[in-house]
Formats: C-alpha cells, structure tokens, sequence
C-alpha cells in the first residue's frame, strides 16, 4: 500500500511543489551511489522516516515504485518477469512488480536506476506479506536488513508492552543498525526537531480531510487523497518541504471551501455533488484514472477513505512527539490502519460515514491485499447494519492489469447508485 | 488377521473417525463428563498448549474443515482469492459446530489468520477471543515480550477456568507435552528410517487425534500406534522418498496424502500440523516455566514460512533433506497461502542448489479431484526411480 504522486492532478501551487519534490528526490536517489549517500529500503506503514533524515539516510519506498510503474503502465512486464522466474499468481503484485524490477535492472518509475540499498529497514507493521517481501530482497543484495517487528492491535489497543517492545528494538536494534550503516552517532536532538516538523505539518493535513465534512467537499478524500498523502506517508515526513505543502495545499481548499467549490479531478471541477461517499481498501493503480472517472460522470465524491491512514492516523489526534521520540514513532508505528483489529476498523468507518454525512461506502477489494481484504465482507455487512446506509463492493488489483474488469466495475458501480437513489427515495416518501 | 492387525485397524478406525468429526464429537463428550469443564480452540500453527492444559482445560486445535464441511454460509464472508481454511472455519462456527469452545486463539501466522480473529470478535463477542503475536526478533527483546503477551494470557486463561495457572501445575503440564513431542519425533524417526511400516496417511490421522484428544490420551495412542505399526508385517517397496512442504496451516484433504503415497512416494518428511513440531526438542524444567517455554520457542523453533528468517534461507531446509536422505521435494501449498507461496521460490532455489529434484502443486482442504496430481506426483517419482533426478 501506499501513495501515488508526481502526476498532473492536483491544486495549483502545492501540485507545483509536491512535484518538484519528487523531482528533487528522484535526483537524489539516482546520484546518491555516486555521492556515496546511504539509502534504506523501507515501507509506507510504520515508516520511521524522522530516524532516516535524522542519519542523512535517503529512504526509498518499494510499494511507491510499484505503484508508480502501474501508473505508467510498466508493472504488467514485471509482474511477468517475476512469475517467470517462478513467483506465484496468487501473490501480493506489489511485491512481483517491485522483484521484476530490481531484476530488470531496478530503473525506477521516472527512468532513473535507483540506489542499491545500504539497509533494508524492515518495518514490520500491519501486513505479513512486508517480512517475505524483504526476505526475498535479501536474496537480491548484499546489504544490513534491520527488522521493526510491530505488534498488531489484536484487542483493539496499543498496550504498554507493545510500545515498550517497539522503543526497545529501536534502541537495542534499529539505532544501532542505521549508526553502523552510516558511522554517524543517534542524535536524539535531531529527531526531535524533524518530529516537530512532522507534527505541524500533521496538523495541516488533518484540516485537509477534515475540509470534506463541508458541503460540497472541496476534496476527494481517496482518488484526490492520494496525492495529498503522498508527502506525509513517503519520504517527506519531517522536512521544512512537507511543511510549506501543507501549509500551501490546507490554504488552497480554504480557498476552494470560500467559492463553493467541490474536488479538482482530472476532468477538471466537480461540478455537482451528487453522492457523497466513504470508500474501504487501496486504490486500483493499474486503472486509476478510469475509476476516478466513473465516480465523476456520477457526481460521486469521496469524503473519507481508509486508505489515507495507512501511513498513519492523524483525524484521531495521534501527532509525532518532539519530546517523547522513539516512544512517539512507536505509538505511530502501532496506529497504522491495517494494524487495527477488524472491530476497530468497522468503527471508524461508522464513524467516518456517519461524521461525513456520507450516503454510503464502498469497498474497493484488492486481489493483492489480504492485509486489508480478509474480512472486508463482514465490515461491510456490519457497517450497513449500524449505519443504516448502503454498502457496496467491487474488485480489481493494485499493480496487476489483468485484474480490472472496466465493464465489471461500472456495471457495479451503477447497481450501487441506483441502490442509493432508492434508499433516498424511501426516506423520502417517509418524511 | 492377528490380533495386533486387528487392534492396529481399530485404533486407525478411530483416529479417522475423529479426523473426519467435524462436529467434535470427542471435545463435547470430554466436556460433559464433569460439569464446569472448558474447551479452548486455537488456529494453526502453534501456541503453547500447555498454558491451557495447565487451566484444567482442553486445547483443541481447529484446522478448518477439511472436505467434510459443505460450505454454505462461509463463501459469503470470503472473496474468491482467499484460501479455504477461513471459510470452513466461518461455515462451522455460524452452524454452532464450534460452539463448545469456550474461547479461541489466533496466533500470528499470516493476515488471513489475524482478520479472523477481529470477525470471530464481531461475530461472536461474548466468547473470548484472542490474538497471539509470536515474537519476530528472536532475541532477549523479543522474548521480554513474548514473555509478558503470554504472561497476560494466562491470567485471562485463568480467569475463564476460574483458577490462576500456578508454576508446578505448568510443569506437569510441560511434562506431558514434552512426552507428546518425543513421541511425535519419534514417530517422524520411524516413518524417516522405515517408511513402509508408519505411512504418512495413517501416521497423520493418529497425530491428527491430537487436536481434539486430552494430552495423556494422545500419549497413550501414540504409545499404541508406535509398538503396533512398528511390529507390523509389511514390507519395503521401490518408492521415492520424498518430503512434503508448505502444507503447514490449511491441510490437505487426507485423500491427497494417499494419492501421493499410492502415487509411488513415501513421504519421509512434511510440515503437515506443524504445531506439533515447531519447537524442537523438550522444554526443560524450570523454576519459571513460562519464561522457559517462550526461550525454547525463540531458540529452537524449526525455520517456518511464517517466522522471519532472513539469512540462509532453505538451509535448515537442505539439511532436513539430507538427514531423511530425501530424493525429491513436493512443494504442496494451499491456494492463496501467502506466508508459503511467498517463500515457496526462496526454498525452491535452495533445494535446486542442493541439486535436489522438486515439483510443486496447491490444493484446497476441500480438493476432491485428484487425477492431475496423481500423475504429476507419479511422474516425478518414476523420474526420480529412473534417472535419479526429476
Ligand atoms: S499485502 Fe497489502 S499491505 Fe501487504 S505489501 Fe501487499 S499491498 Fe501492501
Ligand atoms: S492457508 Fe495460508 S493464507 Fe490461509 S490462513 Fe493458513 S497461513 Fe494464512
């Protein structure tokens, strides 16, 4: 899972910035073997990225480049290269587009070579499917793997021993892994200070989601939220850039709130909001523009996604702690949505179609994940019964093509609108 | 037919019969005996026992449902993608063929598994359920850890028995499990050294009984089967020693299992109910036996798709194959099992460097055509009998 970017969607000014930053870091990645810079490995979820900036450690996120290669159609061959080399059908894309990659000569998504890696900085939240991923890198290079295994909130808690789990594995682990990687001492001062920047940027983004309560939303929280993510959940998290993307992008949908305006999508302003929905499960990257476009030509928003918390949850007031670092990155690390047990997901999607005032959610069911899709079935059941909303369900891929049936889609898709017209109707003729 | 054919036949006969009971005849029955009596289920792979059994409680290992459970229900809560184990598991606690379990424990094995235990909390919330995170770095952290999950884990164990888990009762119960674990190997060294007298179809379905029977009843079958199928009149035929990988969590159906064996292989080893095996060795006794069994587990738990283990991948794999002096691998995953599709080309390329022949198929517990993998577990065998190499 993770976050797309560096395409032409977006607003103004902070579409500007959060390209150039991508540029920006793209070029790092493509020198940093020549200038002899560290690079780790590592995942969206429970990405420590304050402790990577904080070594001078430039991070590079797999699922980024897969995602990205899908965007620009790249992934289907290396989905393919990596099934040849014997890779099962049955797997997580992600990992297959990300493998064929790296066997193809690891060009990244913008055409550049990326870095081998210094460290592969295992970061074990939310998904088994992340520890095999990396096992299998291993294979690949001749590199440090440093391992943050994560506990999963089975009770629907982060408990002390958990935290205290992960902080230990930092300190006695992870810490001493980065400093052998890079010859550079932990600096603690350091950390703080990119932590505090991440938790005024948190602020920021947290207004942005917010903005979609108001009617019209002036953001789509899923196919729009994907680019509003992309900073906070990759390599930006914690730098002056994010910050002033943030600043830039909350100011933006300030403005967009003050004209009345709804989401900029690629078919430029939406200009009616005709449903207003909350949506379960990642992005179909493979088609993401075709399915951006039949929520358009139904005046269908999105207010509220799940996707946009698997980097982190912010909406429920968790922000990065300058003065409690690592016991901050743990509590971060621990609150990823997928490592939410399945009652506490239910609930938050109550609660987000309830605080939207959504007329219903959907359920976009990965092929790839099962992280995220085992159960959606019984969420969706169960959200339908406690909100009293409708709920539908579709089915297509991350990185895989041959997994997206349009016609199947739209057909589905239609069913369900025609579902919430009639349960509007009959509240309606109840009034 | 002698009368050790016949007692042999006879505990088989049973052993099967509780394999097929997918209404847990025997968990119902050991529970009505004495009033008060309490049942625990646990998920595959694997979760000290022992804490259960030392509640005056019975574990009872839910493998799903193998082919004996119509699926009506469960597919509703399952895309087409996911293995099969989930739904049979769904199909049979909706049908209240689970409802002797007192509570459940999910261990940590793969996301499918994890889920689960969030839907049996939404479905079924007057009925404990809990998750078990096995620790990943095998070190003194994670064993502080795994420590302090267990630690609370017996209190709630406690609680639902209505007595606290005390130290010496543990011990026992280690000790009785330590005795079903030397058993197990034991049996595992038979079948390695003389595959014709404890086949894998018959070996299965006796450790199989494990998952439903109380531990000293277990011991005392295993003890049978041990002196019956060792003193057993068969003889040695021309197969291929072959070792089954991958089938760890959802099992297949036991028809599968014969299909190979009458396919021309003995399997001479396999990973099939893992949990009885993932620890090698005894847990020693200790004034803290808690502590004790979580440092047995991080040091000597066998290498498992489902445990992080970054460096030399398949070696211990390699080494396995040559102690049973293994001819061939059957990589035998379910279908849509990440943990072991995803290491599945790891361990592959070990055994290939080992210069050790494979051939992997998947399966569903509720495969019922077994043609294509006669022929392919067929094929490979005479390849292997004939050239030497697949
Ligand atoms: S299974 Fe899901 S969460 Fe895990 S790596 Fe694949 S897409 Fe990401
Ligand atoms: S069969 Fe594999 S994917 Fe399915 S529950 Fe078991 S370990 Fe998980």
């Amino acid at each position: 899972m993770s976050t797309a970017s560096g395409n032409t969607v977006g607003m103004d000014s902070s579409m500007a910035l959060q390209k150039q930053m991508l540029a920006r870091h793209y070029d790092r990645l493509s020198r940093a073997e020549e200038e002899g810079r560290a690079c780790a490995y590592t995942f969206v979820p429970g990405n420590l990225t304050e402790l990577l900036l904080s070594f001078d450690i430039l991070p590079v996120l797999p699922e980024i480049n897969a995602l990205q290669n899908a965007m620009r159609k790249k992934s289907r061959d290396y989905i393919a290269t990596a099934e040849k080399l014997g890779h099962s059908e049955d797997v997580c894309t992600y990992v297959k587009c990300d493998l064929g990659m790296a066997k193809s000569g690891n060009v990244g998504p913008t055409g550049e070579r990326l870095p081998d890696p210094s460290v592969l900085l295992l970061s074990y939240t939310g998904c088994f499917t992340f520890m095999k991923w990396f096992e299998i890198l291993k294979q690949e290079y001749d590199c440090p793997i440093a391992m943050l295994h994560v506990p999963y909130q089975g009770a629907g808690a982060a408990t002390r021993n958990m935290r205290d789990y992960v902080v230990e594995q930092l300190k006695e682990n992870v810490i001493p892994q980065l400093e052998a990687v890079t010859g550079k001492r932990y600096d603690e001062d350091r950390l703080s200070e990119h932590l505090a920047a991440s938790a005024r940027a948190e602020d920021d983004f947290v207004a942005v989601l917010e903005s979609a309560k108001h009617k019209p939303s002036p953001i789509d929280a899923y196919f729009g939220g994907v680019y509003y993510i992309s900073p906070i959940f990759t390599a930006f998290r914690g730098t002056p850039e994010a910050e002033s993307y943030y600043e830039t992008l909350r100011e933006e949908v300030q403005e967009r709130i003050g004209g009345g305006l709804g989401p900029i999508t690629p078919e430029g302003t939406l200009p009616e909001e005709r449903y207003r929905l909350v949506v379960e499960g990642p992005p179909c990257w493979t088609n993401f523009r075709d399915l951006w476009k039949m929520f358009y030509d139904e005046g269908a928003v999105v207010v509220a996604s799940t996707y946009t918390k698997v980097g982190g949850i912010y909406d429920n007031g968790f922000r990065h702690d300058p003065s409690r670092p690592l016991e901050s990155l743990a509590e971060y690390c621990l609150g990823c949505y997928t490592n939410l047990n399945l009652p506490s997901r239910t609930d938050m999607i109550v609660k987000y179609v309830e605080d939207y005032d959504a007329d219903g959610f959907l359920v976009n069911s990965v092929k790839s994940c099962n992280s995220f899709s085992a159960g959606q079935l019984l969420i969706l059941r169960q959200v339908e019964e406690r909100t009293g909303r409708p709920g539908g369900f579709f089915e297509s891929d991350l990185v895989d093509p041959r997994y997206f049936s349009g016609a199947n889609v739209k057909n589905r898709l239609e069913s369900y609108f025609q579902m919430v017209e009639q349960k509007r109707s009959a509240v309606r003729s109840l009034s | 037919m002698s009368e050790s054919t016949a007692e042999l036949q006879s505990l088989l006969k049973r052993a099967e019969a509780l394999y097929h009971d997918m209404h847990f005849g025997a968990v119902r029955a050991w529970k009505d005996a004495e009033p008060g009596r309490r049942a625990v289920g646990i998920l595959p792979v694997w979760f000290p026992r022992e804490l259960i059994h030392a509640a005056g409680m019975l574990p009872v290992s839910v493998m799903g449902g193998g082919d004996d459970v119509e699926i009506i229900k469960g597919d509703a809560y399952f895309q087409s993608y996911i293995c099969h184990l989930p739904r049979s598991t769904m199909e049979m606690s909706l049908n209240g063929g689970l409802d002797m379990l007192d509570a459940m424990i999910f261990p940590s094995i793969c996301d499918v598994i994890r889920n689960l235990s969030g839907m049996w909390q939404l479905l079924f919330p007057d009925r404990p359920a809990w998750y078990f995170d096995m620790p990943q770095s095998s070190d003194a952290i994670g064993r502080r850890f795994c420590g302090r999950e267990l630690a609370e884990l017996r209190d709630a164990l406690g609680a639902l028995a209505g007595s606290s888990i005390e130290d010496d009762v543990l011990r026992e119960s280690v000790r009785l499990y330590n005795e079903n674990r030397r058993l197990v190997e034991a049996l595992y060294e038979t079948r390695r050294e003389r595959p014709w007298l404890c086949p894998t179809s018959e070996l299965y379905v006796v450790l199989r009984a494990g998952n439903v029977l109380p531990v000293e009843e277990h011991n005392a079958m295993l003890r049978s089967y041990a002196e019956l199928a060792g003193g057993a009149e068969r003889h040695a035929i021309d197969n291929a020693r072959v070792v089954v990988v991958g089938s760890f969590c959802e099992q297949p159906p036991l028809n599968l299992i014969r299909t190979i064996e009458r396919a021309g292989c003995y399997i001479v080893d396999d990973d099939l109910l893992l949990g009885n095996r993932l620890v090698r060795g005894d847990v020693p006794d200790s004034d803290d036996p808690l502590d004790t069994i979580v440092g047995t587990f991080i040091d000597h738990a066998r290498e498992a798709s489902f445990l992080y283990r970054p460096a030399d991948k398949g070696a211990e794999l390699v080494q396995g194959l040559e102690a049973c002096r293994a001819e061939g691998v059957l990589f035998c995953a379910p279908s849509f099992c990440d943990p072991a599709l995803l290491d599945q080309p790891m361990l592959v390329e070990a055994v290939e460097e080992a210069g050790i022949p494979h051939t992997s198929f998947k399966y569903a517990e509720n495969t019922g055509q077994f043609q294509v993998i006669r022929e392919q577990a067929g094929t490979f065998a005479d390849s292997i009998k004939l050239w030497g190499a697949a």
